[in-house]
């Protein structure tokens, strides 16, 4: 994943800036910032007023105010389970975290919009993906933590594992969409049996040799399989155009299938968006590429100093587009909620925050002969031999009170 | 003369490469700005510009095959890959083009390119973080691959990765990057492709490379407060070995222990044990041993200590061989 391993290996990065940087800081050009074009489908603005749209209103018009309400309760308990797991991380506790900040509504729109017999592939950000997959927030910390590399039961929530190696779970993504196929498990009609597969990358990601080779094989297989990039506007250090120099959702066109740019700070213009496309790869249409078009708010992990590369005054830009406070503004002037619902929600985002907390800190640690478990399904005679050795050689230990 | 970190070797060795040599090119993901996650690009983008500090796109295949074509074209391109786990969509290119190229030509064709991996574990990441791949390389006919252990050999050994004609894999030591060390930089440096005896000793010897080798020191140290007298010595060069040093030294002390942090089987130490009992037979007291990783995936890292080989570890093993 990622990592600036600059912090954990102990050098000065998070420091305070020289003020020689925070001049330049100061004095450097305001960037242009992107504000994803006309093509973007938007259903609320960033003020959060409703803009109309006669391709999509259709995808949110059966959505009931308890519907909208719980999209902004996800969002806003992502984000609390999210922030708790930085703390977490600043204190010790997780070696690293790679945080959604920003990227909440992309995540909870395309969550919500899958049905339970679809499947996610995601990356190590989707925390908001998992939150809506019905996923224990603390299988998600394990990793982080270093007591496993993910360990949940992909199958349970149709959630697969985090993918670290970037673009990888791309292909087999597809490769699943394409057993849903010869299962027949596509265009049947029923509601409740036809499925398809979500691939989530990043805006990096798309450069990757994988990803490109997953939409040739989607394409060619017509395979019920939703291409879904966050393009937060940053691989690290690089921005997009270090990896594209033509909008992402329109690669999509060149590989055989269609492709959509999507305002990725707004919840119901992503629902809207993601619906059509399972649809459409549920009743056999074939893939879509979804290009969600997000901001990475924070560090790319916590061991990222985006000081380095980039200027608060894009960030600032991106504040004003944060995908909770245009929903808030919604539900408030559709009166679809009312203060006690969002105290509520603040009390339900507390105790939650405290959940997490303390399921991180009362995680038990592996034991050290665990590392033999799970490499093989049969027995191995190399993996035996060296529990063996590895127990014997602490064995040795025993009584001496090191250790 | 002074002291720096490996990191800052290697960055300072880079520098001095990129002004002797216009053809020397960066490139790799994040190293521009940046200065890469390690920093060890720090300040390169700023100061040689934009065409010889490349930010690539996220593609692993992608920079050694566009690094393959740019040294076609002469230029000399020092790759950095971001992390071990991470060589492996590159993979291809390295052993099917860039190992093999020269040999197809016929001798009409060279590939001067370096590409850097920072290797190993120990520093608490995520998966495919920390992962040793040296013997897959080593074991690819037509590369040369070579690992750092402290500041002066990176200062120097980069340079001389870069200079050399063939296509060379540069290994360094992640969790000794803020490790410090002298380095004179007006010294002559020793050959590339040498062992060093890195501490004399005349009871076993202690055959390391890498983030190992200071390991191998600490061992040699605590073993000599217990009166026994260990030879260290750091490798430097996986392919080729220098097999002439550490025979010499193994023909001296007659027993052997070799560490590494990848898993043993089929790893460096296995190549070397089988050429040492072929040269050193008659002169061996003990069979050679090996502390290694464990045959299997990288651990998560709340049980990398115990996965790693330690300082307990390496003793344990220098107490087996001197009991043998
Ligand atoms: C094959 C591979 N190369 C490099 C990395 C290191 N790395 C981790 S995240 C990252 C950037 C990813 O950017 P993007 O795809 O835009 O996703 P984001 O992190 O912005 O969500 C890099 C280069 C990796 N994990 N895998
Ligand atoms: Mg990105």
């Amino acid at each position: 994943m990622s990592d600036n391993a600059v912090a954990s290996s102990g050098s000065t990065a998070g420091t305070s800036p020289a003020e020689d940087e925070v001049l330049a800081e100061l004095t450097a050009p305001v960037p242009e910032v992107g504000d994803g074009g006309p093509e973007m489908i938007q259903l609320l603005t960033p003020e959060g007023q409703r803009v109309e749209n006669t391709e999509y209103d259709e995808y949110v018009k059966d959505l009931t105010d308890e519907d909208l309400r719980g999209f902004y309760r996800d969002l806003v308990l992502i984000r609390r389970v999210d922030a708790e797991a930085t703390a977490l991380q600043r204190q010790g506790e997780l070696g690293i975290w790679a945080s959604l900040l920003g990227q909440e509504a992309a995540q909870v729109g395309s969550g919500r919009a899958m049905r339970p017999q679809d499947y996610a592939f995601p990356t190590y950000r989707e925390h908001g993906v998992a939150w809506c997959r019905g996923v224990n927030p603390l299988n998600l910390l394990g990793l982080f933590r270093g007591v496993n590399h993910g360990g949940w039961d992909p199958n349970e929530k149709n959630f697969h594992l985090y993918t670290i190696v970037i673009g990888a779970q791309t292909l087999h993504a597809t490769g699943y969409a394409m057993g849903i196929q010869r299962d027949g498990d596509v265009g049947t009609g029923d509601a409740d049996r036809d499925a398809a597969v979500i691939a989530y990358f990043g805006d990096g990601a798309t450069a990757q040799g994988d990803v490109n080779e997953s939409f040739v094989y989607a394409a060619v297989n017509n395979a019920p399989v939703v291409f879904f990039c966050q393009n937060n506007q940053w691989a690290i250090s690089e921005p997009n155009e270090r990896q594209t120099r033509i909008p992402l959702y329109q690669r999509a066109r060149g590989f055989g299938f269609p492709g959509v740019r999507v305002d990725g700070n707004d919840v119901l213009a992503v629902y809207a968006v993601t619906q059509q496309a399972l649809n459409a790869a549920r009743s056999g249409n074939g893939p879509t590429f979804i290009e969600a078009y997000t901001y990475r708010m924070g560090a790319h992990t916590t061991s990222d100093d985006p000081t380095k590369y980039r200027v608060s005054a894009e960030v600032e830009v991106w504040k004003h587009r944060d995908p909770i406070e245009r929903l808030k503004s919604y539900l408030v002037h559709t009166q679809k909620a009312d203060q006690a619902f969002f105290d509520a929600l603040e009390k339900e985002g507390d105790e939650l925050a405290v959940a997490v907390r303390e399921g991180c800190l009362s995680m038990p640690d592996p034991t050290p002969d665990s590392m033999f478990d799970h490499i093989y399904v049969e027995e191995h005679p190399v993996v035996e031999a060296e529990r063996k050795e590895f127990a014997a050689y602490h064995a040795g230990f025993e009584g001496e009170g090191s250790h | 003369m002074g002291s720096m970190t490996i990191a800052k070797g290697i960055n300072n060795g880079l520098r001095a490469a990129m002004e002797r040599d216009p053809k020397v090119v960066l490139m790799g993901e994040d190293i521009g700005k940046l200065g890469g996650v390690f920093r060890v690009t720090d300040g390169l983008q700023k100061d040689f510009g934009e065409d010889r500090v490349i930010d690539t796109p996220l593609a692993e295949a992608g920079i050694v095959g566009t690094a393959i074509g740019m040294a076609l074209r002469g230029y000399r391109p020092v790759v950095e890959i971001q992390f071990d786990g991470f060589i492996y969509p590159a993979f291809d290119h390295i052993v099917s083009q860039v190992a093999k190229m020269r040999a197809r030509s016929l001798g009409k064709i060279k590939l001067p390119m370096v590409i850097r991996i920072p290797v190993g574990g120990g520093i608490g990441a995520v998966e495919h973080h920390s992962e040793s791949n040296e013997a897959y390389f080593a074991h690819t006919a037509g590369l040369k691959v070579v690992c750092c252990s402290n500041a002066e050999d990176a200062y120097w050994m980069i340079q001389q990765a870069i200079e050399s004609d063939d296509p060379v894999l540069f290994y360094e030591p992640k969790r000794r990057y803020w490790d410090k060390g002298e380095v004179d930089e007006s010294a002559a440096p020793r050959p590339l492709l040498k062992a060093q005896v890195c501490r004399e000793g005349t009871d076993l010897t202690l055959v390391a490379y890498g983030p190992m080798v200071k390991t191998c020191l600490q061992a040699a140290e605590a073993a000599a407060a217990e009166g026994k007298n260990l030879e260290v010595i750091d490798l430097r060069t996986l392919s080729p070995l220098d097999l002439d040093t550490v025979a010499a030294s193994v023909e001296k002390t007659g027993r052997t222990v070799i560490v590494h942090e990848a898993s043993t089987f089929l790893g460096m130490g296995a190549e070397i044990a089988a050429a040492l009992q072929q040269r050193c037979f008659y002169h061996l007291e003990a069979p050679v041993l090996r502390v290694g990783g464990y045959n299997l995936p990288y651990p998560p890292s709340k049980l990398e200590e115990e996965f790693l080989p330690d300082l307990d570890r390496v003793l344990d093993a220098v107490d087996r061989s001197l009991a043998f």
